[in-house]
C-alpha cells in the first residue's frame, strides 16, 4: 500500500508517494537523498538515526515515514545555515566529539532538541539527553564538552542580542 | 614584527582536519554512495556450524526477474587471508562451513525484496561435520579437523624460555599464581561493514570503496580473488565509522561486493547489518591465561611463567600473530631477568578473531598486573613502589630484543599518582569504595611489515602548483583517530607554513602513493616521518628558488613562517613569489617523503616468531580507577579514571587526549560489560542492546595527563597514543574492586552475577572461618 506523505522536511514543503512500510531513515536517505542520517544497528540500538519530528528527537529507524504525515522533520543536513556552522555543530568539531563521525549526526540532533528544551543544561540533563545514542570512539567525554560549549556559545550569544 | 615568525602548528590543539564534513553529515561513507540507484548485494549465510558443502542449485535464484547476479565460490579464483603464510578463507565458503553465518552465495538484484526472495531461491544441502565451541573441545583427541594442514585443531604453538626462570622463581620471596579467562569481545564500531563497487566492463576494471582500515590489502586480496590485474583495480577509502582492528584485514563483504559488481556487469552496495558486522567478527579470542610470578620481597620482578590458550574461530586470520604478540609483549614494560611462555592459537567452529585494539597485549597484561596488584598487598608494598622497583632505563634492549629508545613510564606513575590524590585517599574511601592502579604500553607500528617487499614503510607525497596550495597525498587511511590531520600538522610544521595552505588527498589507490593501512598504531610514526622528508625536500627547493630571486646562496635564506627573507633588513618575499620562483622553468612539483624502520628495531632471532613485537618506540601509561561496588547488586559503578599516556611529543594533544580517552574506555567496556556469546555456535549478542557497548549513563570522566618522553627516532619526538592505555585499565578495575570489596576477579567481564558470585563465597567463607 502507498500512500502522500506531505511534510516538511528541513523547513521546506514536499510531497512524495511512498510504500506504507518505508522507514522514516529510508525514505530519508533514498528518497529525499538526505545520508547525514546514518543507519548504524538493525533497529532501535544505536541512535545514529535520531532526527528531530517535531522537535522532539526520535529514531528514523523506528519510524514509519507515513506516519510523519504533515509533521516538521529536521535532520543533520539541513542545520548549517549559510555554510556556517551551527554552536553545537562547532562544539563537536572543536572539542573533538567526533572522532570517526558516524554517530555524529544522531548525536547533534539528540544535543539540538535538548538545547531547545534546556539552553542551560548540567552534566546530567546532557547525559539523559544523549542516553540512547552509542558513540564508540570518544568514550563521551569530549561529548559532553562539545555540548557545554555549545550552551555556552548559545548564552553568549542572547546575552549579546 | 610578531607574524614573522615559523607557524607552529604541532603541539597545539587542532580540530580534525575532516571534522566540519562529519557535523554536518556531509562526509561520505560507503553505504552513503548512490544511496538509489545501485545495485542490492545481499550474502546468503550458513545455518550450520561444521558441514561439508554437498551441493548448491542457484539457477532458481538466477531466474529470478531483477537478479543480476549470483555468485558462490565457483567465482573465486583463490582464497585469501591477511598473513601471506595463512591464506585460508575464501570469500564465499568452498566445499565446507566452518562457522554459523558463513558466507556461502551472494545476489545482486533491483532491490531489497527481490535480493531476499532470490537468496531464499538458492538450495544448499549440507552434511554436517562435530563442530567444536571452545578450545578445549576443538583441542580434545580425536577432534575432527577443521583445515586437513592444522593437526589438532591448532593455529600455531608458540613458546620461548629466556634467562633462567627456575632460577628466578627460586630466588623469589614471594611467588604467586593466577589463572584468567577473558570473554570474546568484539569491536562494534558505529559504522556496519559497507563496500559499494563499480565494474566497467568495457575496459574490465573495478572501483570499489570499501569500509576499511586497509586499503592496499583490500586491493591486494581482490585481485588474488577475482583474479584481476592490480592495476585495473582503483581502491577509494570513503570516511569510515571506526574500525579498532576489526578491519584490518580484507573482509568478505569487500570481495563479495566485487564479485557481483563484476558479474552484474554494473555498480553494486553490500552493506551489512549490524548482525551481520558481529558475524564477520574479527575481535578479540576468548583467552585463558594462566600465569606464575616471583618477587622479592622489595618488589623486584624476578622471573614471569605463563601460558596463554585462545579461541581462535573458524580461520587463521591474525592468529599467529596475536598468539606471538601475547608472549613478547610481557616484555618492553617492565625489567625482569627471565620469562617462559607457551601459547596455544586454537581454530574452532565460530567466526574468526582478528586483531582488536592492543592487539594480543590485553589479556597478557590483564593477568600480570592483577598478579602483581594481589602479591604486593601480600608484602605489604604499595603498588605504584612495585611498579618503580622494576622499571627499564631507556635506551635498553629488552631481554627478548626489543628497541626501547624512550620511557616515560616513571613519569607516567608520578602524575597518576598525583593526579588521582592516591597517598591521601587510598584506603581512605570509605565502604565498598575503591582505589586500583595499573600501567600497560604498546608499539608504534611493527618494525617489519606483513609485506615485506623491500619499499620503505611510508611514502608522502607533496604537490605544489601556481596557487601556492599544497596537496599532501598518502595512502594513510584515515579511520577516524585524526591520522590526515596529523600527518599534515607534520607538513605545515616542517614547512612553516598555515595549515589551511594544505589539503589532505588520503588513500586513492590511483593518486596516493601505497600505505600499508592503519594498524599496530603505525601511522603517526611511519608516516609522519615520511611527510616530515616530504616537507623537507619541499622547502630546499622552495629555499633554492628564494635564494636564486634574492640573489643570496641557499644557507643565507631565512625561513620565517611564510616569509623568505636574506636577514633582518630584508623585506623578503611571500610564500606565493616564492612559489612562482620555484615554478619559473619547472612547472608543478611533486616531491616525495620516505620513512624506513632501523634495522635494529626489527626484533631478535632468539625464537621462533621473537621479531613480533618490534617497533621503532613503545608508548607508556599508568592509570588509577576509582570504583564504587553496589554491595546489594553487586553492580560496579567506575568514578573516575586518571590516566597518563606517554606518546612522546603530542603532535595534536587535543587528538591524544581523545584517542586515549576512547581507549581507556574500550577497556571499560571489556571490564564490566562487553561478551561476545555463542550458544551452540550461534551468536546471541549480535545487537548492541545484548552485546553491551557502555552508553553515555555509566562512562566516568576520564582525566588525561600528556607525558612526553621524546623518542629520538619519532616524528618531532612523538610515539602512538591510540592503543596503548586500554589494556592497563582491565587490571586497575579489578585491583579496584579488590581494594573496594576484598575480592579480586579474575574472569572477564566483571559482571554484576559474577561480582556477586565472589563476594557470596567471601561472605561464606568468612562464616566457615
Amino acid at each position: 500500500m502507498k500512500t502522500i506523505l506531505s511534510l516538511t522536511l528541513n523547513g521546506q514543503a514536499r510531497d512524495d508517494v511512498v510504500p506504507g512500510n518505508m522507514l522514516l531513515v529510508d525514505y530519508l536517505r533514498e528518497k529525499a537523498g538526505l545520508t547525514g542520517t546514518k543507519i548504524g544497528c538493525d533497529g532501535g540500538e544505536c541512535g545514529a538515526c535520531t532526527v528531530l519530528i517535531d522537535g522532539r528527537p526520535r529514531h528514523a529507524c523506528l519510524t514509519l515515514a507515513a506516519t510523519c504525515k504533515n509533521s516538521s522533520v529536521e535532520t543533520v543536513d539541513g542545520l548549517s545555515k549559510d555554510g556556517r556552522l551551527t554552536a553545537i555543530q562547532r562544539g563537536f568539531n572543536e572539542k573533538l566529539g567526533s572522532q570517526c563521525g558516524f554517530c555524529t549526526p544522531g548525536m547533534v540532533m539528540a544535543s539540538e532538541a535538548l538545547l531547545r528544551r534546556n539552553p542551560d543544561p548540567n552534566e546530567d540533563d546532557i547525559r539523559a539527553a544523549l542516553a540512547a545514542n552509542i558513540c564508540r570512539c570518544t568514550g563521551y567525554v569530549k561529548i559532553i564538552e562539545a555540548v557545554q560549549f555549545a550552551a555556552a556559545e548559545l548564552q553568549k550569544r542572547e546575552v549579546a542580542v | 614584527m610578531n607574524d614573522m615568525r615559523p607557524i607552529q602548528t604541532i603541539g597545539v590543539p587542532q580540530p580534525l582536519v575532516d571534522g566540519p564534513e562529519k557535523t554536518t553529515g556531509k562526509a561520505m561513507f560507503a553505504a552513503d554512495f548512490d544511496a538509489a540507484e545501485a545495485l542490492v548485494g545481499r550474502i546468503l549465510r550458513c545455518p550450520v556450524a561444521h558441514a561439508n558443502i554437498i551441493s548448491m542449485d542457484t539457477t532458481a535464484a538466477e531466474a529470478l526477474p531483477g537478479v543480476m547476479a549470483v555468485v558462490t565460490e565457483a567465482d573465486c579464483a583463490d582464497s585469501y587471508g591477511v598473513l601471506p603464510i595463512a591464506m585460508n578463507e575464501w570469500a564465499l565458503a568452498r566445499g565446507r562451513v566452518r562457522y554459523k553465518g558463513e558466507p556461502v552465495a551472494a545476489v545482486a538484484a533491483v532491490d531489497v525484496a527481490t535480493a531476499q526472495r532470490a537468496l531464499d531461491l538458492i538450495k544448499v544441502e549440507y552434511a554436517e561435520l562435530p563442530a567444536y565451541f571452545t578450545a578445549e573441545a576443538a583441542r580434545a583427541e580425536g577432534a575432527v579437523l577443521l583445515h586437513e594442514d592444522k593437526p589438532g585443531n591448532i593455529e600455531r604453538d608458540v613458546e620461548f624460555d629466556l634467562g633462567d626462570v627456575d632460577a628466578g622463581m627460586a630466588e623469589a620471596d614471594l611467588v604467586r599464581e593466577i589463572e584468567v579467562q577473558c570473554a570474546e569481545v568484539c569491536q562494534v564500531q558505529m559504522e556496519p561493514h559497507a563496500a559499494y563497487a563499480e565494474y566497467d566492463p568495457g575496459r574490465g576494471r573495478l572501483t570499489i570503496r570499501p569500509s576499511t582500515q586497509v586499503p592496499y590489502y583490500v586491493h591486494k586480496m581482490l585481485a588474488r580473488t577475482l583474479a584481476m590485474g592490480e592495476n585495473q583495480i582503483r581502491v577509494i577509502k570513503p570516511h569510515i565509522g571506526g574500525g579498532f582492528g576489526a578491519r584490518t584485514e580484507t573482509l568478505q563483504s569487500d570481495l563479495i561486493a566485487a564479485l557481483l559488481a563484476r558479474k552484474a556487469k554494473g555498480t553494486v552496495k553490500v552493506v551489512l547489518s549490524r548482525e551481520e558486522t558481529f558475524i564477520t567478527h574479527r575481535g578479540r579470542p576468548e583467552s585463558q591465561i594462566k600465569m606464575k610470578v616471583g618477587m622479592k620481597a622489595d618488589g623486584t620482578i624476578t622471573a614471569v611463567d605463563f601460558s596463554a590458550v585462545q579461541r581462535g574461530g573458524a580461520y587463521s586470520g591474525y592468529g599467529i600473530v596475536t598468539i606471538l604478540y601475547a608472549g613478547s609483549m610481557i616484555y618492553g614494560l617492565y625489567s625482569f631477568a627471565s620469562a617462559r611462555f607457551t601459547g596455544h592459537r586454537v581454530l574452532t567452529n565460530t567466526p574468526p578473531c582478528g586483531a582488536f585494539r592492543g592487539h594480543g597485549t590485553v589479556k597478557t597484561r590483564f593477568a600480570f598486573e592483577n598478579l602483581i596488584d594481589g602479591m604486593a598487598a601480600e608484602l605489604g608494598l604499595d603498588p605504584f613502589a612495585v611498579r618503580r622497583a622494576n622499571l627499564l632505563v631507556a635506551p635498553t634492549m629488552t631481554e627478548n630484543d626489543l628497541l626501547v629508545n624512550s620511557y616515560g613510564l616513571d613519569q607516567c606513575l608520578d602524575w597518576a599518582e598525583k593526579a588521582s590524590g592516591w597517598k591521601e585517599r587510598k584506603g581512605k574511601l570509605g565502604p565498598n569504595k575503591g582505589l586500583g592502579m595499573a600501567c600497560s604500553h604498546y608499539i608504534s607500528g611493527a618494525s617489519k611489515p606483513k609485506h615485506w617487499t623491500g619499499e620503505p614503510h611510508a611514502t608522502i607525497h607533496l604537490r605544489l602548483d601556481w596557487d601556492g596550495g599544497i596537496t599532501l597525498l598518502t595512502g594513510a587511511a584515515e579511520i577516524g583517530q585524526g591520522s590526515s590531520t596529523v600527518i599534515a600538522q607534520c607538513a605545515a610544521e616542517t614547512l612553516g607554513v598555515d595549515m589551511g595552505r594544505i589539503r589532505v588527498i588520503a588513500s586513492d589507490s590511483a593518486v596516493t602513493p601505497k600505505d600499508n593501512g592503519t594498524y599496530s598504531s603505525r601511522v603517526t610514526f611511519m608516516v609522519g616521518n615520511a611527510s616530515i622528508d616530504a616537507a623537507q625536500n619541499l622547502k630546499a627547493k622552495l629555499v633554492e628558488a628564494a635564494a636564486r630571486k634574492l640573489e643570496i646562496a641557499p644557507e643565507d635564506v631565512e625561513c620565517l613562517g611564510e616569509v623568505y627573507r636574506g636577514g633582518q633588513q630584508d623585506q623578503g618575499l611571500t610564500f606565493d613569489e616564492v612559489v612562482m620562483a620555484a615554478l619559473e622553468g619547472e612547472g608543478t612539483i611533486t616531491v616525495k617523503g620516505n620513512y624506513d624502520t632501523i634495522p635494529e628495531s626489527w626484533g631478535g632471532r632468539k625464537y621462533r616468531g621473537a621479531a613480533i613485537g618490534g617497533t621503532m618506540a613503545f608508548s607508556y601509561a599508568a592509570q588509577v580507577v576509582e570504583v564504587t561496588v553496589d554491595p546489594h547488586t553487586a553492580e560496579i559503578t567506575v568514578d573516575k579514571v586518571w590516566v597518563a599516556h606517554d606518546c612522546g611529543r603530542a603532535l595534536n594533544p587535543l587528538a591524544v587526549e581523545g584517542q586515549v580517552q576512547g581507549s581507556v574506555w574500550m577497556g571499560m567496556g571489556q571490564a564490566l560489560s562487553e561478551e561476545t556469546k555463542f550458544f551452540e555456535g550461534l551468536p546471541i549478542a549480535a545487537n548492541m542492546l545484548d552485546y553491551r557497548v557502555p552508553t553515555i549513563m555509566e562512562s566516568p570522566p576520564i582525566e588525561v595527563g600528556i607525558i612526553e618522553a621524546m623518542d629520538p627516532h619519532g616524528p618531532f619526538g612523538a610515539k602512538e597514543a591510540g592503543e596503548g592505555s586500554l589494556s592497563g585499565f582491565l587490571p586497575a578495575l579489578t585491583n579496584a574492586v579488590a581494594d573496594a570489596v576484598g575480592v579480586r576477579p579474575t574472569e572477564l567481564p566483571v559482571t554484576p552475577d559474577r561480582l556477586m558470585e565472589l563476594l557470596e563465597k567471601k561472605a561464606r567463607d568468612e562464616r566457615t572461618a
